[in-house]
């Protein structure tokens, strides 16, 4: 009996702690959209910050989230060009050796390090070759935060795939490398969305990495795609990248510190379009390597 | 293809040896272990001891283990040995996700949520019935302190720490549990009989990676922890001033006194090599843990 009672206690318990750190989790996330719900509006998201946008005037947060978006999607198309030939180097040339091993042993520790010393060493890397602070400093040091999580991740997903099937592809004379690209390419490319995406959601929401390197405007990036980029790509470029950016975290901490109440009520808006842009990317990458993956052979 | 592997991989060992070369000018005038050591951080009189930042990490990070290493055992018991696949399915999912919210969002529910509490609730009756009680004492707190940043930190490693522990939790053979109800345990006895015992360099493990990952935590902390060293804390209602913080509060900025960069860096070395110290240990237990249950 007494027994019957500890088993049905401790089962009570366990189920108890469950309980409250989804409760909790959850809380945080309704408190973030309780507070900012009232403040998001679509001139937050579209309309530039104005002179006196930090004592309480007119505008909104379009630098930074337009700043996010640049700086979420170049760092991880970055990341991706540099992923995608390791994880093929690690599958198809290295596979089941040391080098391997020691390669995603390195990526492990790497995935450890805070995002606060990548920040560091992404602004002396920029001061290395001269830059100031701008899109194109955040987007590389993002991509060295993105790069482990996103080759690790693609990586488990490349490790999958059976090796009958590089077998076969010998067997048919192609070489590693046609393997590499049209076989396990192919396969791994589910694995590549979910990767990416993952990557993506940690990158745009991370403050650190950032905080020294795209410094801070209330100008909104100039698009890419103008006409310039046609007849001068170099400098249709470099007044896009080479200039500092707003981004999301950034401008909540900034806007969170000024002692005014209307313009802290603009950085819980401005965390939950964040915390929507990070859950969406998490999601989708969930929705993603479920539909892609049916045409998988496992 | 070789080369960009070979560059990821030594791209970790790039970053320390960068920060150990601008290390070096610090490291040069005063031994590692005095500016490790040494209690007063004043820049512009050439003092650059990093001690109360240290013992800021320490007791942030700590608070924040110890909060939430009981849930996080508790709740992955819960999800390996009793949840069914259905619970499994909606929880684990809840949890993961919520593991990808960015620090800074932890940081303005700690500053909208966790220090009012601290400073209204907690604080006042904390300063009145805890008075004798070591490290809970509380002088009028403003609610930025300690215990607002070890709070904010131990929901942010939560996730980590329950996922890791539970993956560890099913490498357990479900042998050894049919073993142990054949010899007529139930779930509770076999659990902490059996599963837990075999379980537990993993279980530590887990713990130990959560607790890398807090202490290089940055924003969260930064926003709710008051950043002050006046003094060493000696309660959880005091302010304290973490590393990470340290370094994301001057670095950049006014690099006009000499050897100011260099300390810095100097302190993000000393933080690299504390966190990542705790996470290679986690690793290779965890890697040794995983192995051999299944």
């Amino acid at each position: 009996m007494r027994r019957r009672v500890m088993e049905t206690c401790f089962k009570a318990i366990t189920c108890a702690a469950t309980g409250i750190i989804v409760v909790i989790l959850l809380t945080i996330i309704w408190a973030i959209a309780a507070k900012g719900w009232h403040t998001l509006s679509w001139a937050l998201i579209s309309q530039a910050p104005t002179g006196d946008y930090y004592m309480g005037g007119g505008g909104g947060i379009a630098n930074a989230v337009v700043g996010s978006i640049y700086l979420g999607v170049g760092a991880t198309l970055l990341a991706l060009i540099l992923s995608v030939p390791v994880i093929l180097y690690l599958r198809v040339y290295a596979d089941g050796s040391r080098f391997a091993n020691l390669i995603r042993g390195l990526l492990d520790v790497l995935w450890g390090v805070p995002s606060i010393v990548i920040g560091a060493f992404g602004f002396m890397i920029m001061v290395y070759f001269g830059m100031r602070a701008s899109l194109l400093a955040g987007i590389v040091t993002v991509a060295m935060l993105e790069l482990p999580i996103m080759i690790r991740a693609i990586d488990e997903a490349a490790n999958i795939i059976p090796r009958e099937l590089d077998e076969t592809a010998y067997g048919l004379g192609s070489t590693k490398f046609e393997t590499a690209v049209r076989v396990i390419g192919r396969q791994v490319l589910p694995g590549v969305a979910t990767g990416a995406l993952l990557a993506f959601g940690r990158g745009v929401g991370d403050a650190a990495s950032v905080l020294f390197t795209t410094g801070a405007t209330d100008n909104v990036p100039q698009s890419i795609f103008t006409r310039t980029l046609l007849t001068h790509p170099g400098e249709a470029l470099s007044a896009t990248f080479l200039k500092p950016a707003s981004t999301l975290p950034v401008a909540i901490f900034q806007l969170l510190n000024t002692p005014f109440e209307a313009v802290q009520n603009r950085a819980y808006g401005a965390a939950l379009i964040l915390v929507i842009l990070v859950l969406s990317a998490s999601i989708l990458s969930r929705v993603l390597s479920a539909s892609l993956g049916k045409h998988i052979i496992r | 293809m070789l080369a960009i592997t070979t560059f990821s991989g030594l791209l970790v060992l790039l970053i320390a040896a960068a920060l150990y070369l601008k290390a070096r000018p610090l490291l040069g005038i005063h031994k590692l272990g005095s500016v490790i050591l040494g209690s007063t951080w004043s820049p512009s009189n050439g003092q650059f001891g990093l001690k109360p930042y240290i013992i800021g990490t320490f007791w942030v990070t700590g608070l924040a283990a110890v909060l939430a290493v009981p849930l996080c055992v508790l709740a992955a018991i819960y999800l390996s040995e009793y949840a069914g696949p259905r619970t499994r399915a909606v929880i684990k999912p809840i949890i993961d996700l919520l593991a990808g919210i960015p620090s800074v969002v932890y940081g303005v529910w700690g500053v909208i949520v966790v220090v009012p509490f601290i400073s209204d609730v907690l604080g006042p009756y904390a300063a009145i019935h805890w008075k004798r009680i070591p490290f809970l004492a509380a002088e009028d707190t403003t609610g930025f302190s300690i215990l607002a940043g070890g709070i904010v930190l131990a929901i942010m490693i939560i996730p980590v720490i329950v996922s890791v522990a539970d993956e560890v939790l099913r490498a357990i053979p479900t042998e050894c549990r049919y073993a142990s109800f054949a010899l007529g345990a139930n779930r509770l006895e076999t659990v902490t009989k059996v599963v837990i015992r075999k379980a537990l360099p993993g279980l530590v493990a887990a713990v130990v990676l959560g607790v890398s990952r807090a202490l290089g935590e940055t924003m969260a902390v930064l926003m709710v922890v008051g950043n002050n060293v006046e003094k060493l804390p000696t309660s959880v209602f005091d302010r304290a001033y973490p590393l990470p913080a340290l370094i994301a509060n001057n670095y950049g900025e006014t690099m006009s006194i000499p050897l100011y960069d260099s300390a810095l860096l100097t302190a993000a070395l000393v933080l690299m090599v504390i966190v990542l110290g705790f996470n290679i240990l986690a690793r290779v237990v965890l890697l040794r843990a995983v192995r051999e249950g299944v």
